[in-house]
């Protein structure tokens, strides 16, 4: 589908690659690929991806694409896939210089994606992977119907956010050691009477460990070897799709489909968690080789409209490119004037802080390269996501300088407005926005409740309280897989409440000493 | 052309006029993008389908913002300048286009196309140049689509050399404009809205009966050309007013439907003669009548005067706080045999889609 790349475009990424090689970027081999818009919109629906299973929201996603585009309100100047190699697409009416900028914004990206931690266990042959899902999906409609196999899709995207992008960093114990190991050492253990009996001579023996006691101990150790068999999951779960896809009773192909969605939301999960430092990264490199390097003097004016474009921001939205890159620059200039650190933190002198290391910042043309704050924001690069390098950067000054505020709705006339501009408000909103994705923590609780195999799911709460219709929506999709009823404890208003969905009706209850407790609990 | 993503599309298409997978139309949701034309804001609508998640709930915590403003001026800019005099940019002034939405109504609820009747249908003809193709006198050819032929061919053959562009037409590059004739149905149409001020009718009420009235407004207007309209607003007594008035006026006061179908009658009389104009009725009440004999008065009006010469006349009521509402059935009592007699009620805004598409469903 796709057009041959021009010979001058192919040219000028080759130049672009060889600058973006000399100032540290590293990254996979890079495809351009140009696409006209309807293309391209179709590339963007589909989320970045020549090919996926068949599904009405790609549909919907692009005829939004097209009427953004065709009311020219949006533009999308640039698509490219966290794939070896790399895949990224232009778009064939824009300017040579829009060009320009947009493969030196895709080196930026495609070395985030190589290097920043939170990518490190992607699937990098993504590209097949998808065409595969296709595939299968497909052949699952033919046999099934477009309809079931349709259901079944948008049944399993109701949780699609229900995953836990931690648990690829994770080892988990099974590996290590197998369970029939574990289990002899626990019988071994449990014979043995060992239960913390200290070395003691024969004639202390009885007042040391008092054979009461001992016995106590084995007792407990015993019951709760027993609970831990009968809890079920052992601890709370917060990948719910995979609880499910282990234990709900779904057929071969459903379950197939159900873990395809699930590795695709794993393979999306850190774009999402690394938004702001992707864009910023991306920008800060585009901006940097186009003016250093590549930017021609006829072209300024066309550039600047680009960048200035790509970081413009309105009120009441942060934009993600514009913060990333003055945070990662504001990161490189005070590891330049050496402003960080006990000493600098200490000094509550404000004009000093103002003058800080002025001396010491590099000065000339190229100004970063080899310098103590590009070293800095490589190494961010590699080791950080979006919240803790908020956490760790965001400072005072950066905010003042960047104008945030923090805003709310005022009760009195539903309007947004400024609320202040106090730092500590503005962090923990940026942070709270950013956490799970903005996602409500649901785990799974206990997956025999109350002994009659019902599912009871609940919502860690961490300020504000989860949206009680679609909750109760969700609840339904969940029993179409569970296929018994499903509960979601919640806490509404500060009132912890059972939402069930029992197949037929659904109900809520305050929960209070009369309602069993499931398995486990937070 | 040919994307494979198109079947999606087509698929979402469906499932929104609600044609397969009934059970996602619930989650149908309707947002705009804005744009700007020219210095009007505009609104385009675009649709989705919000399968459920868990979430969070309000957006009250609020979020973190940029730019100038100090506490309590409000985000989107608005008045937060000196004074405040100026008006407010973000103010939608139009929708994108009357056109595009009475479309989109007319998928959504599936309303046939309706068919000018009677032999006094005119059809006017005209051409629109809205086609291409491969011959025709060079007057008309399209300079554009040509250029854009030779150079792709001489880019495609390698005879293109963009240091010394110089594109050379052949015979083949050739794209000429054409034209089609385009009939369209030219009918003379009026709908006589009809609505109910009296005191019991609220804020509410006439909001209710102002959206559906425009979108059956709209509805008609595509469908015919040279549509007229005349309204009437009635308490004990019925006048004639134009739109604008009708829209806002607040009467008080008992009622009298009779009067309003009496007026009714005269201007049919008067100005359209049934044999030459398709005539819609439409009448918005509450349906609290003042008396039996009134209401009898009413059906005796529609079934010896009105309902013989109209198309349609549909009456809508709408829910109220006071009164009986008793007037819908007393049309369903002396009027169900008639066919050009439909009714709805409509009590909240949702409603107004399903009312209309009562009226329309079966293409009078």
């Amino acid at each position: 589908m796709n057009q041959p790349l021009p010979k001058a475009i192919a040219e000028q990424a080759e130049i672009i690659a060889e600058h973006a090689r000399r100032e540290g970027l590293d990254f996979y081999p890079t495809i351009f690929e140009m696409l006209s818009s309807e293309q391209m919109s179709q590339v963007a629906a589909y989320g970045g991806f020549p090919k996926r299973y068949p599904h009405w929201r790609f549909g919907m996603e692009y005829e939004k694409l097209r009427k953004q585009h065709v009311y020219g309100l949006g533009r999308i100047y640039e698509m490219v896939i966290n794939n070896d190699p790399c895949y990224a697409y232009l778009l064939n009416d824009n300017m040579f210089v829009d060009h320009k900028t947009v493969i030196a914004h895709v080196y930026g990206h495609c070395d985030f994606f190589k290097n920043n931690t939170w990518f490190s266990r992607t699937n990098r042959r993504m590209i097949d992977e998808m065409a595969n899902h296709g595939t299968r999906v497909q052949r699952y409609v033919d046999r099934y119907g477009q309809e079931r196999v349709e259901e079944a899709v948008d049944t399993f995207l109701s949780f699609e956010n229900l995953i836990d992008p931690h648990s690829m960093f994770m080892r988990r114990e099974a590996q290590v050691q197998s369970s029939a190991q574990i289990e002899q050492a626990d019988k071994d253990r449990r014979e043995n009477g060992d239960v913390g009996r200290y070395p003691a001579k024969p004639y202390m023996d009885r007042y040391i460990n008092p054979p009461e006691k001992l016995r106590e101990d084995r007792e407990a150790l015993q019951k709760e070897a027993t609970d831990a068999h009968v809890r079920y999951p052992e601890r709370p779960q917060r990948d719910v799709m995979l609880f499910l896809l282990h234990n709900a009773p779904l057929e071969d192909w459903e379950a197939d489909i159900l873990s395809i969605i699930r590795q695709e939301a794993y393979y999306y999960a850190p774009q999402g968690q690394t938004k702001i430092m992707n864009e910023g990264w991306a920008s800060y490199w585009h901006s940097t080789i186009m003016t250093n390097y590549v930017l021609e003097a006829s072209e300024l004016i066309d550039y600047c409209e680009h960048h200035s474009g790509t970081l413009a921001t309105s009120p009441g939205r942060l934009n993600p490119y514009k913060l990333g890159i003055e945070l990662l620059r504001d990161i490189e200039h005070r590891w330049n004037t050496g402003r960080h650190g006990p000493e600098y933190d200490a000094c509550d002198d404000m004009a000093t802080r103002r003058e800080w290391g002025k001396d010491k910042a590099p000065k000339g043309r190229i100004v970063g390269r080899g310098s103590p704050g590009r070293e800095k924001i490589y190494q961010v690069r590699a080791l950080y996501n979006d919240v803790t390098f908020l956490d760790e950067f965001l400072t005072p000054e950066f905010v003042e300088e960047q104008k945030l505020y923090h805003y709310r709705q005022d009760p009195a006339t539903g309007k947004m407005v400024v609320v202040n501009r106090d730092f500590d408000q503005i962090k923990r909103q940026m942070l709270f926005m950013l956490t799970n994705h903005a996602q409500p923590y649901i785990y799974v609780m206990d997956g025999n409740y109350k002994n009659r195999g019902e599912l009871y799911l609940a919502h860690s709460h961490t300020g504000m309280d989860i949206e009680i219709k679609f909750g109760v929506e969700t609840l339904k999709q969940i029993f179409k897989v569970w296929k018994r009823p499903v509960h979601l404890h919640a806490r509404i208003d500060d009132d912890p409440i059972l939402f069930t969905f029992d197949g037929e009706q659904s109900t809520q209850q305050h929960i209070d000493e009369e309602v069993p407790k499931p398995a486990n609990e937070f | 052309m040919g994307l494979q993503i198109d079947k999606d599309h087509q698929r979402f298409r469906k499932i929104v006029k609600g044609k397969i997978r009934k059970d996602l139309r619930k989650f149908l949701t309707r947002s705009e993008l804005l744009g700007r034309e020219g210095k009007k804001y505009i609104s385009i609508p675009v649709q989705g389908i919000d399968t459920p998640h868990f979430r969070y709930g309000d957006n009250s915590d609020g979020g973190v913002g940029k730019g100038d403003g100090q506490p309590g001026d409000k985000v989107d800019g608005g008045d937060a300048g000196q004074g405040g005099t100026q008006e407010g940019q973000h103010i939608l002034e139009v929708d994108v286009s009357l056109e595009e939405l009475a479309e989109i109504l007319g998928e959504e609820l599936q309303l046939p196309r309706i068919e000018p009747k009677g032999k006094h249908r005119i059809t006017s003809q005209r051409d629109k140049y809205s086609g291409i193709r491969q011959t025709g006198p060079e007057s008309l050819r399209h300079f554009k689509r040509t250029f854009r032929r030779a150079l792709r061919r001489q880019i495609m053959s390698g005879l293109y050399n963009p240091d010394a562009p110089r594109i050379i037409f052949e015979r083949r590059d050739k794209m000429f404009r054409s034209w089609k004739t385009v009939l369209s149905p030219q009918s003379n149409a009026v709908i006589i809205y009809m609505m109910d001020v009296s005191g019991s009718m609220g804020d509410e009420q006439k909001e209710l009966v102002r959206l559906e009235a425009f979108w059956i407004d709209a509805w008609l207007r595509k469908n015919y050309q040279g549509i007229e309209s005349r309204y009437i607003v009635h308490d004990v007594r019925a006048g004639e007013v134009d739109r604008e008035t009708f829209f806002r006026i607040r009467e008080d006061g008992g009622t009298r439907i009779s009067s309003a179908y009496r007026l009714a009658k005269d201007i049919i009389e008067n100005n359209y003669a049934p044999s030459e104009w398709n005539i819609y009725l439409f009448h918005f009440s509450d349906g609290d009548n003042s008396s039996e004999s009134d209401s009898r008065d009413c059906c005796s009006l529609l079934t010896e005067h009105l309902l013989p010469s109209v198309n349609m006349f549909g009456y809508c009521q709408v829910a109220s706080a006071y009164g009986s509402g008793n007037f819908i059935n007393v049309v369903h009592e002396h009027l169900n045999d008639e066919e050009a007699v439909i009714t709805s009620r409509v009590n909240t805004k949702d409603d107004i889609y399903d009312s209309i598409k009562t009226f329309f469903a079966a293409g009078r």
